[in-house]
């Protein structure tokens, strides 16, 4: 009697079929990403090239041997290379959501498993590796000009954070992505970045106190540059700590608010 | 297979419509797209949108993909909301443009999308079937039209899904194309997969599908086979010159849907135009009488209004920003 409508073929019965683990998150994915990127020439160039020419012509100034902190002027300059450079690759992978969402990617993807979620981590975590792709090159390039001083603890430990503080700028990476269409993202955060940088005490030290300084000390560079710097220097202001974490409030909360809203057919 | 005793009936029956709509409306800002659409399609059909640019058909297949939510009313796909149908790869759809990424090779993007379902047939088996082996490590942007095509297919059958949306899939395709296209379709279904395929050409309806969705501004405005449609839309003309004549007794006639008298020259839109000229013939002292066939695309069009309304509707299809 229970036989008595047509069954459905048994792979097209619902309860037959799973929904994956952890929103469709997977390393096949993740792997597949990683290359696309790296085979993308404006990314290497950003990631590899960049950081290091701006590290040897910052980093070669005369008075590079002045004590700095725990280090010396070369230890600092590198270090803030380094975050530059991978500021500057975590913006650019954040960005490339303008690109898959102008090529119907992301729409395509919307009809897959896939969460918003697992998305997100993909992308985050593909900004993070070629975060720290650009400091390793930093850093590598540092050894082998052999003038940045510090002890391997200090040394790690400015890497690691400097790694952690390049979030904040994925995810503006990937709010500017969604903000301005197709592919003229980087072309705004490219030079966006690099005023960011000046303003932030990346490149040029600002006097303290100045009024540059204190318009500069609400700018998104400047607290986390002091964050991925406070091993190295052994001081980390209030105020730098609460920029950072404003700064990464507004930039996450832009993301999800433009990715919320991102119902159109583009 | 047997075990219907451990299944939980309470929630999930047996049989259930591959896709359904009950008093579905969507708007998008001031603009009304789809006016309340009541639709169950059953598991194996294939069912034709058919309507012309602006009628709704895109905005209520995004609705059933879960890209937006009905304004009002509720969708329903195998018995699930349509996000959950999708999770569990029993849907998939095929759009006419985009949807690729154009840096990727054409196995990078079908082991991306594999990797995203739980259960899917192997790559390598979905690139041979989808005759794109050979070109799989190529660069989707550096791709034909036709392969890209291809690729989307080989994309959207990886989860061997119940229900199959294409949105005016044969766009741009000459007639060879389209025919092939078809028939690599019609293999498919025979696996009792379900497919819902949106366009505005009638033919193409009347041609591959087993049931013809006729949608007009937002509404249903037929549904039936594709002989009932077409006899929907086959009505003819008869014209004559008469003195004096009855024009309710005419209107009367099974199968009038008008008549007019402009002096002496009488117009009838009917159905069965025998059966007037029968009667015209008989019962008055009609001269001159001549029966004109409809086109059946005129007829298509005067029963989807679309002749009228395209421009007031253009906009409403599916493109909100």
């Amino acid at each position: 009697m229970t036989t008595s409508t047509a069954p459905l073929p048994d792979s097209f019965d619902p309860d037959t079929r799973r929904v994956p683990p952890l929103g469709g998150f997977n390393a096949t994915m993740l792997g597949i990403e990683l290359r696309r990127t790296l085979r993308n020439r404006r990314t290497i160039i950003f990631t590899l090239v960049f950081p290091i020419a701006l590290f040897l012509a910052f980093g070669g100034q005369e008075e590079w041997n002045t004590t700095v902190g725990r280090g010396n002027v070369a230890a600092y300059v590198m270090v803030s290379m380094a975050f530059y450079g991978a500021a500057l690759t975590a913006a650019s992978a954040g960005a490339m959501v303008a690109v898959e969402r102008a090529q119907g990617w992301s729409r395509q993807l919307r009809l897959t498993p896939l969460s918003p979620t697992a998305y997100i981590l993909t992308k985050a975590l593909l900004a993070l590796t070629l975060g720290a792709l650009a400091i390793g090159v930093v850093n590598i390039a540092g050894v082998a000009q052999g003038r940045p001083s510090m002890d391997v603890g200090t040394w790690i430990a400015s890497a690691v954070l400097t790694l952690i503080c390049t979030l904040v700028f994925a995810a503006l990476g990937v709010f500017v992505g969604y903000l301005v269409p197709s592919e003229n993202a980087m072309q705004i955060l490219g030079p966006g970045l690099a005023l960011f940088a000046f303003l932030g005490n990346v490149f040029i030290p600002i006097t303290q106190g100045s009024l540059m300084w204190h318009i500069a000390s609400f700018t998104p560079m400047f607290g986390v540059a002091e964050i991925s710097r406070s091993v190295l220097t052994g001081d980390l202001p209030w105020y730098a700590v609460l920029n950072a974490v404003a700064w990464l409030g507004i930039f996450v909360a832009g993301a999800a608010w433009r990715m919320s809203r991102d119902t159109a057919r583009v | 297979m047997t075990e219907t005793t451990t299944r939980p009936t309470a929630t999930l029956p047996t049989r259930r419509a591959a896709v359904g709509l009950t008093g579905v409306t969507k708007d998008f800002g001031q603009v009304r797209a789809v006016r309340g659409i009541d639709l169950e399609i059953h598991p194996g059909e294939v069912v034709a949108f058919l309507g012309p640019n602006g009628a709704g058909k895109t905005t209520t297949i995004d609705m059933i993909l879960g890209l937006s939510e009905p304004t009002s009313g509720e969708v329903r796909v195998l018995g699930l909301a349509p996000r959950h149908a999708i999770a569990r790869g029993l849907v998939s759809a095929v759009m006419q443009t985009g949807g690729l990424l154009k840096d990727l090779t054409v196995r990078e993007t079908v082991a991306y999308t594999a990797s995203l379902f739980v259960d899917t047939r192997p790559v390598a088996e979905v690139l041979a079937t989808a005759g794109i082996a050979d070109i799989a490590d190529r660069k989707v942007g550096r791709c034909s039209g036709g392969e890209q095509q291809r690729l989307r297919f080989a994309m959207a059958l990886l989860s061997n899904p119940a229900l199959l949306l294409l949105d005016e899939p044969t766009t741009g395709m000459d007639v060879e194309g389209r025919r092939a296209f078809w028939n690599s379709i019609r293999r498919d279904t025979d696996t009792g997969r379900t497919v819902l395929f949106a366009t505005h050409y009638l033919e193409e309806a009347d041609q591959y599908a087993d049931r013809i969705v006729l949608i007009s501004q937002g509404r249903i405005v037929a549904d039936g086979s594709g002989a009932q449609i077409r006899a929907l839309a086959s009505g003819r003309t008869v014209r004559a010159s008469v003195g004096r004549v009855d024009t309710t007794a005419i209107a009367a006639i099974a199968g009038v849907d008008s008549v007019n008298l402009t002096g002496d020259r009488l117009t009838v839109h009917a159905g069965d135009s025998d059966a007037v000229a029968r009667y015209l013939l008989d019962r008055t002292d009609a001269t001159d009488l001549e029966i004109v066939s409809k086109g059946i695309e005129e007829a298509f069009l005067r029963l989807t209004g679309s002749s009228d309304s395209s421009d007031s509707s253009d906009s409403t299809d599916g493109s909100p920003r």
